[in-house]
């Protein structure tokens, strides 16, 4: 066992871990705080894979801003912070045997793919993976259209929040 | 492996003779080194620690002297043993928990709120030779620790089961959440000039020419949103103790409160560090005394430090002159600040030094400074006439609906 099969090991167990808090526990708040724990567990992730800026903004976007919209909606929109009731259906065990049965077939795919156990190669000496992707998303011959794309989405989404929040108002 | 060896190159010198006694104590190689890391992570948080009590005293100094009065002088030659009493103090209170308070988020809250400060202690490069890591992505690091501040100051907030907590908190978030974009947009100027994300790579980029003369309204946007995002004033609408007791962290006692304000006091100091290595020149600041012969040992880490320390403390003390010479502000008139003013000003501000770089970068270096210069100039100029022209058709609006004087 090398020292980064122990922290992926670690890692994953986190995750998973705090995923099944996330829709087991009973305080709202609780369940955000948890999905905080497992997008930081993806972010570790991204680290050991050496993508070091999918790493950093995983952390900014998914828990400075996303996680923090959950905690405000929670707070904002609930009474009550606790949810009372029962938390399973009659039928769970169907949906737990299509989860079951779909990891069980990942599982297979995976081993199947010839290299899987492979360690994968060092990076080369000087290796700079933020410049390498820089150039990728403004290069046309890789991402300078879905890029775009993404940007104009985006952009179309702002001009719809201002517009809906400004509905109503006169100019 | 020498004397000389170790003031040149410290951190490798104690890393290298460490590894070599715990391999010789038989320990295998991965674990001897990842016991060295262990133990320089230990060092450098100890160290910020230290220097935290120390800035206790400073600030304390400092506000005091603001007042005009003397701050503390009673314990110790100019009060220097002042810190030790407080902690002494803050250790043996008696710590409460809140009747339907969260207790677990409650107890976690001040520990994130520090890691999210000695977090940043990763990246600050003390000098050449003694940082903890040197990143391409350090910059949006930066941001990303900031993130887990703001988390750490929710949690306090919600967990304490306290009206005046909950709403400090929720200001904080708009403050943060809001005063990140100007913060990010600013953060590029020293990218686009250093052509890295690298702390080391921005550090020796400015070599004799400070990012600061090329783009002084960069340094002024970053200086107020770190201003902003530290919650100090005239931003310290998460305290503000005059509507909301204290805010956040009312509930806290002990050492829990001695935390929050250590990790204030560390992160003030951290963006005091940011700024110097931004827009400062970080370490380096002889101007090129140092390749003079005989001036060799300028460039000595512990020099580096001490010249890095120097400069962060000067932006610590800059922060801290804001804090105690402006009143706090309204929180529309906050928001309304960064979202009309600052946001659009940054965004110019960055345009404007990314173009004209790439225009004017094969010049000699003084027209090149000159002409970054020049341009900054002329942004601060015209924003300044537009606000003017606002603020007079805002005049006029509000003459015309204002009563007249009845004559009699």
């Amino acid at each position: 066992m090398t020292a980064e099969k122990i922290i992926f090991l670690l890692t994953g167990a986190l995750i998973l871990l705090s995923a099944l808090m996330v829709v087991s526990t009973r305080k709202l708040l609780h369940a955000a705080l948890w999905l905080v724990v497992t997008l930081f567990g993806v972010a570790v992730l991204y680290a050991m894979l050496q993508a070091s800026f999918l790493a950093v903004v995983q952390v900014v976007v998914y828990i400075g801003a996303i996680a923090i919209l959950f905690i405000f909606a929670v707070m904002l929109t609930r009474r009550e912070m606790r949810d009372q009731g029962q938390q399973t259906r009659s039928n769970w065990w169907l949906p737990a045997l299509l989860g079951l049965l779909i990891l069980a077939g990942l599982v297979f795919l995976i081993l199947g793919v010839p290299g899987a156990d492979r360690v994968p190669a060092a990076l080369p000496e000087g290796f700079d993976a933020v410049r390498v992707l820089g150039t990728a998303l403004v290069s046309p011959n890789a991402y300078v259209l879905p890029f775009e794309v993404a940007s104009v989405l985006l952009l179309a989404a702002l001009v719809g929040a201002v517009y809906l929040a400004g509905a109503g108002k006169k100019p | 492996m020498t004397f000389a060896d170790f003031l040149n190159n410290p951190v490798n010198f104690i890393a290298d003779w460490l590894t070599g006694l715990l391999t010789g104590w038989g320990l295998p190689d991965a674990l001897a080194t990842i016991l060295v890391y262990v133990i320089g992570i230990t060092v450098l948080i100890v160290f910020a620690m230290v220097l935290d009590i120390g800035l206790v005293w400073v600030e304390r100094k400092v506000v005091a002297r603001f007042q005009d009065r003397l701050g503390p002088n009673r314990l110790g030659p100019f009060g220097l043993i002042q810190p030790f009493a407080d902690i002494i103090k803050l250790v043996i209170k008696e710590d409460i928990t809140p009747a339907g308070a969260d207790k677990v988020i409650f107890n976690i809250a001040p520990v994130l709120a520090a890691v999210s400060v000695i977090a940043l202690w990763a990246i600050l490069p003390l000098s050449s030779k003694i940082f903890g890591v040197d990143m391409n992505v350090a910059l949006l690091y930066l941001v990303a620790a900031g993130a887990l501040g703001t988390l750490a100051i929710i949690m306090a907030g919600w967990s304490s089961n306290n009206k005046y907590a909950l709403v400090g908190a929720f200001r904080m978030v708009a403050n943060m959440v809001s005063y990140e974009i100007p913060m990010v947009v600013v953060l590029l100027i020293p990218t686009i000039l250093a052509d890295t994300m690298s702390v080391q790579g921005i550090t020796q980029a400015q070599d004799g020419l400070w990012f600061a003369i090329l783009s002084p309204l960069g340094f002024l946007i970053f200086f107020i949103s770190a201003i902003a995002e530290l919650g100090r004033t005239p931003f310290d609408l998460i305290e503000a103790e005059s509507e909301l007791t204290a805010g956040f962290n009312v509930e806290y006692s002990g050492m829990k409160f001695g935390w929050f304000y250590a990790s204030e006091l560390l992160h003030a100091f951290t963006f005091g560090g940011f700024m110097a290595v931004l827009f400062f020149g970080g370490y380096g600041g002889f101007f090129g005394l140092e390749k003079v012969a005989g001036f060799g040992w300028l460039t000595n880490p512990f020099i580096e430090a001490a010249v890095f320390i120097a400069k962060a403390m000067f932006g610590y003390w800059a922060i801290m002159w804001v804090k105690y010479s402006l009143p706090r502000i309204r929180i529309d008139h906050m928001l309304a600040f960064n979202w009309k003013f600052l946001v659009p000003l940054s965004l110019v501000a960055l345009a404007t030094p990314a173009i004209l770089h790439k225009v004017l970068i094969d010049l000699p270096t003084w027209q090149y400074a000159l002409g970054m210069f020049a341009s900054n100039v002329v942004i601060a100029s015209g924003t300044i006439e537009i606000l003017r022209a606002n603020s007079r058709k805002q005049r006029k609006a509000e003459e015309k609906l204002s009563p007249q004087p009845v004559k009699n």
